[in-house]
């Protein structure tokens, strides 16, 4: 749509620009503060220049997480992604059924972060939990709390749960755009199943995919409660992500300046996929529907 | 059974078993959880569930979440309701510099905020107030908001505004009139995604509360530490933590696949 | 190829249809002979599309029998009745090349890769679009992205039938007359069968040699496009064949002469039995102003080119005249209706005069 240049039109967004500025820019200046200062409390600050930094880039604890966190974040896409598609292309297509499915599989979204953690950690329990105490009783030697794998195959598993409806739900919303006439092409042209799905569904289906595939990403680097619930980020270091790494070392131990320096390079690298993320979905825009 | 069926039963079954599960911890007694293995409540209580409707530090923490989450979503759309028209129809300096910095705030890590947070509300009084989370929750609502309303804003011609215009209406008017009523599903949509995202969210609520203003996902955390693992309680909690968003859901479910469909979530 | 035969076709909509109005596709039997070139033509919501449907498998009928040929294939799939269809919006795979999408039902189909080069070569030079064919079919415009959906339909030699669902709706008018002409001339070279459902009489007329017109899910007439022009057998055939549409003047038939409710007399020329709403139709084409004949008024003259078409008044309803250009106005205006050419409608339908008369 051809717009029309107004620079006024910056008073109607000024209401969101104040909020977001109150919510965000204030916090994030200090965060800035406490990366190049340092501080004994008091409110008194000394300049600590990059020494923060410096000791985080080269900080192993900080290396890990990272590590662990690109590992998670790479195994849950690798199985997100392609069962969401899957089940997207099983759903019904209309009808009662469609309604329920859809409310159905919505479930785990609107479920509180904590308590996800809590039902898998019920969930998976040797004990109290059907999956932990079926998995005893089939000779598994299973324990979530003692064992590295098996804290990573609940939480990997747990996040499957979480969010595979999520991007099935795009994915579907992007089949449901393909007109009618386009199947009955493929059956007059004798296409196979893969060949429709290939050369009809996957094409549609791109550009939700392409935002499932950044949401899923960034969203998964961002995760804190639900591991933090389930495996409290054990045993030992075994699940402790960014953001639980980060939450320890600025609550827990009050280390203000290596987290806020921690805190501003992990939004540099949120920021970098954005832009990329950004670029390619005005990209997608600009080229217009067919 | 078909395929199609059967993957979905199968599904379906992945996403529902663990939740029957918590329904079924929450109905029975602690003795019967912890001493036995049951598929099913042998001995079915209400126990659990009357004891946070009767206890206000348990359900109080219900009324918090719902006060601050709705009030959330209330201010995050009514800012981002005019933000996204002028994103949707107009060009101006800078704009798409500031839209892509609105939608950074979405995809910034709560960890981050959590602090600066604690310290912005401590120092301006709102600390433990269901404003200060309200607020806080924009920071990733309101770009939500924007970013799913211009969406739809962008499929009204805008002929339509002209034609208002024309007639006489003035912005307001016109804008509270005709315009709102179009783009009803896209309001539906972006409410809806504001609630979800508000309502799970945990992080920055348990950081800014303490006790008014205490979410219910966070009261259930410390009260089951402090009670010795009242595990029915904590599954009734849970389970009761489920209905608000399922009923949302109810209400909503055919606008989802729409508000999907745009893909800015 | 094959002929295909409607046996006691009939279509609804609804699992439990109650009567006759609950039926999308009201029952029918209708040929379509082998390598015919028709049209289906009808307003929208007529049930053209149905039977269009029907015929491709997409459909399957309430009641009655398809047969291609002598097979029965009412519960064939799409695949097995090796059929053609090119839809309304243009269908083309997007991310192939404009040769890949051609050569897409002939590849799927198993045949030799020399054949299809051969073939798409050929049909590419048909839809004047050998230049494009190393191009990506995404971002071409309508009209060629259009143009591959024909290719596509075409490119197969052995198809039954070939189906049109108004395919050049979304194609300039000046595209339009281009790509009928060259669906004309395909249909001449490969003598496929080939059905064109549309709207528009211009489309129908120009392109078939059979137009079957459909009117509220019945087929009203079948003919060519003379037929229906010179003897609707339905009133909906002369109102919306023509431009303007047959006249039609309420009348009572009393043997050979029609009485108008204003007194006037007509002369038939035939003797007719007609019972029900009885009324007469003529084509503006064959009614002359004139100083004699049936007083009209005139409300209004309208100049479209090549001549004048007079809306006129005649006994109380409206009468649409055409005039050639350069015809004088007479002062006292009558109508003469060209004797031969008037039609006797009795509830909508054309009766045929009495056994010795001429209509």
């Amino acid at each position: 749509m051809q717009k029309i240049q107004n620079n006024k039109a910056w008073f109607v967004v000024l209401p969101v620009l104040v909020l977001v500025a109150f919510s965000a820019v204030i916090p994030l200046m200090t965060v800035v503060n406490y990366a190049f200062n340092d501080t004994f409390g008091n409110n008194e600050f000394f300049w600590a220049g990059l020494e923060w930094f410096d000791e985080m880039i080269h900080s192993d604890r900080l290396h890990g997480a990272l590590g662990r966190q690109a590992l998670f974040s790479a195994i849950i896409l690798a199985i997100e992604i392609p069962l969401g598609i899957f089940v997207a292309l099983n759903m019904p297509k209309r009808g009662f059924w469609a309604s329920v499915v859809l409310v159905l599989m919505a479930l785990p979204l609107l479920i509180p972060f904590n308590v996800v953690g809590t039902i898998w950690q019920i969930f998976a329990r040797m004990d109290i939990g059907l999956l932990g105490h079926t998995l005893a009783a089939l000779g598994i030697d299973y324990n979530y709390t003692n064992d590295p794998i098996d804290a990573w195959a609940t939480v990997v598993v747990m996040d499957v749960w979480h969010w595979t409806s999520l991007v099935a739900l795009l994915c579907y919303a992007g089949l449901q755009s393909i007109p009618e006439a386009y199947y009955q092409a493929a059956r007059i042209d004798q296409a196979s199943r893969w060949a429709a799905f290939r050369y009809i569904e996957l094409p549609k289906m791109k550009g939700v995919l392409l935002i499932a595939v950044l949401l899923r990403f960034m969203d998964s680097f961002m995760i804190y409660t639900e591991p933090f619930v389930v495996t409290g980020g054990g045993p030992g270091n075994s699940t402790t992500f960014l953001s639980i790494d980060l939450v320890k070392m600025a609550v827990g131990q009050f280390d203000l300046g290596p987290a806020a320096a921690f805190s501003l390079m992990y939004f540099l690298v949120i920021l970098l996929v954005s832009w990329v993320f950004y670029t390619v979905m005005t990209a997608e825009d600009e080229e217009g529907q067919p | 059974m078909n395929t199609r069926t059967l993957v979905m039963v199968l599904y379906l079954l992945f996403l529902l078993i663990p939740i029957y599960w918590l329904l079924n911890m929450s109905l029975k007694t602690n003795a019967e959880i912890t001493g036995s293995f049951t598929l099913f409540p042998h001995d079915l209580t209400l126990r659990n569930y009357r004891v946070i409707l009767t206890d206000p530090s348990w359900y109080m923490g219900y009324v918090n979440s719902i006060i601050y989450v709705v009030m959330n979503t209330v201010i995050s759309i009514a800012v981002a309701l005019p933000a996204a028209y002028a994103f949707s129809r107009y060009s101006f300096m800078g704009d798409k510099h500031l839209f892509f910095w609105l939608l950074t705030n979405r995809m910034s890590p709560p960890a981050v905020f959590a602090l600066p947070f604690f310290q912005l509300y401590s120092s301006v009084g709102l600390f433990d107030t269901h404003i200060a989370v309200a607020l806080a929750h924009c920071l990733f609502n309101v770009p939500l908001a924007v970013w799913i309303l211009e969406g739809f804003m962008r499929g009204v011609p805008k002929e339509i505004d002209e034609t208002a215009y024309i007639d006489g209406y003035s912005f307001p008017r016109f804008f509270i009139r005709i315009f709102m009523p179009l783009i009803a599903s896209g309001i539906g949509v972006a409410a809806f995604f504001c609630f979800m995202f508000s309502w799970v969210e945990l992080l920055l609520s348990r950081t800014l509360t303490s006790v008014n203003a205490k979410p219910i996902a966070a009261t259930m955390t410390r009260t089951v530490s402090a009670s010795g693992m009242d595990w029915g309680v904590l599954a009734a909690a849970g389970v009761l933590t489920i209905v608000p968003g399922a009923l949302v859901i109810w209400f909503v479910r055919n606008y989802i696949a729409k508000g999907f469909a745009l893909g800015r979530v | 190829m094959a002929r295909i035969t409607l046996e006691n076709l009939a279509h609804s909509y609804s699992p439990h249809p109650k009567g006759d109005q609950d039926f999308a596709l009201k029952r029918l039997n209708h040929v379509w002979q082998d390598g015919g070139a028709y049209a289906l033509l009808g307003a929208s919501g007529c049930g053209k599309t149905t039977l269009l449907n029907i015929i491709s498998g997409l459909l399957r009928p309430s009641q009655g029998r398809i047969l291609f040929g002598e097979r029965d294939v009412t519960d064939a799939p799409t695949t097995e009745r090796n059929i053609a269809q090119v839809f309304q919006f243009p269908v083309v795979y997007d991310t192939m090349t404009v040769r890949e999408n051609l050569a897409f039902p002939l590849r799927n189909r198993g045949k030799e890769p020399a054949y299809i080069a051969e073939r798409v070569d050929r049909i590419a030079r048909m839809i004047g679009m050998e230049e494009m064919l190393t191009r990506r079919a995404r971002g071409l415009t309508a009209d060629a992205k259009q143009k591959i959906s024909l290719g596509r339909g075409m490119v197969r030699e052995d198809v039954n039938a070939i189906l049109f669902d108004e395919p050049l709706t979304v194609i300039d008018p000046q595209m339009k007359w281009e790509l009928r002409t060259q669906l004309r001339q395909l249909h001449r070279e490969f003598g496929h069968t080939m059905i064109y459902v549309t709207h528009d009489q211009t489309e129908a007329l120009t392109f078939a040699q059979q137009v079957v017109v459909m009117h509220e899910g019945r087929v009203v007439q079948m003919g060519t496009p003379a037929e229906l022009f010179e003897t609707p057998a339905h009133s909906f055939v002369g109102y919306f064949i023509g431009s303007p549409g047959m006249n039609f003047i309420d009348a009572r038939i009393d043997g050979d002469r029609a009485i108008l409710p204003g007194g006037q007399v007509v002369e038939l020329g035939a003797r007719y039995a007609a019972n029900g709403r009885t009324q007469i139709g003529i084509r503006p084409e064959y009614a002359h102003l004139s100083e004699t004949g049936l007083p009209v008024t005139i409300r209004r003259i309208e100049d479209v080119g090549r001549h004048r078409i007079v809306r006129a008044e005649l006994a109380g309803a409206a009468f649409n005249i055409t005039m050639p250009e350069d015809a004088p106005m007479p002062a006292d205006p009558h109508v003469h209706l060209m004797p031969g050419k008037l039609g006797i409608y009795a509830d909508d339908w054309r009766v045929a005069p009495e056994a010795g008369g001429n209509a």
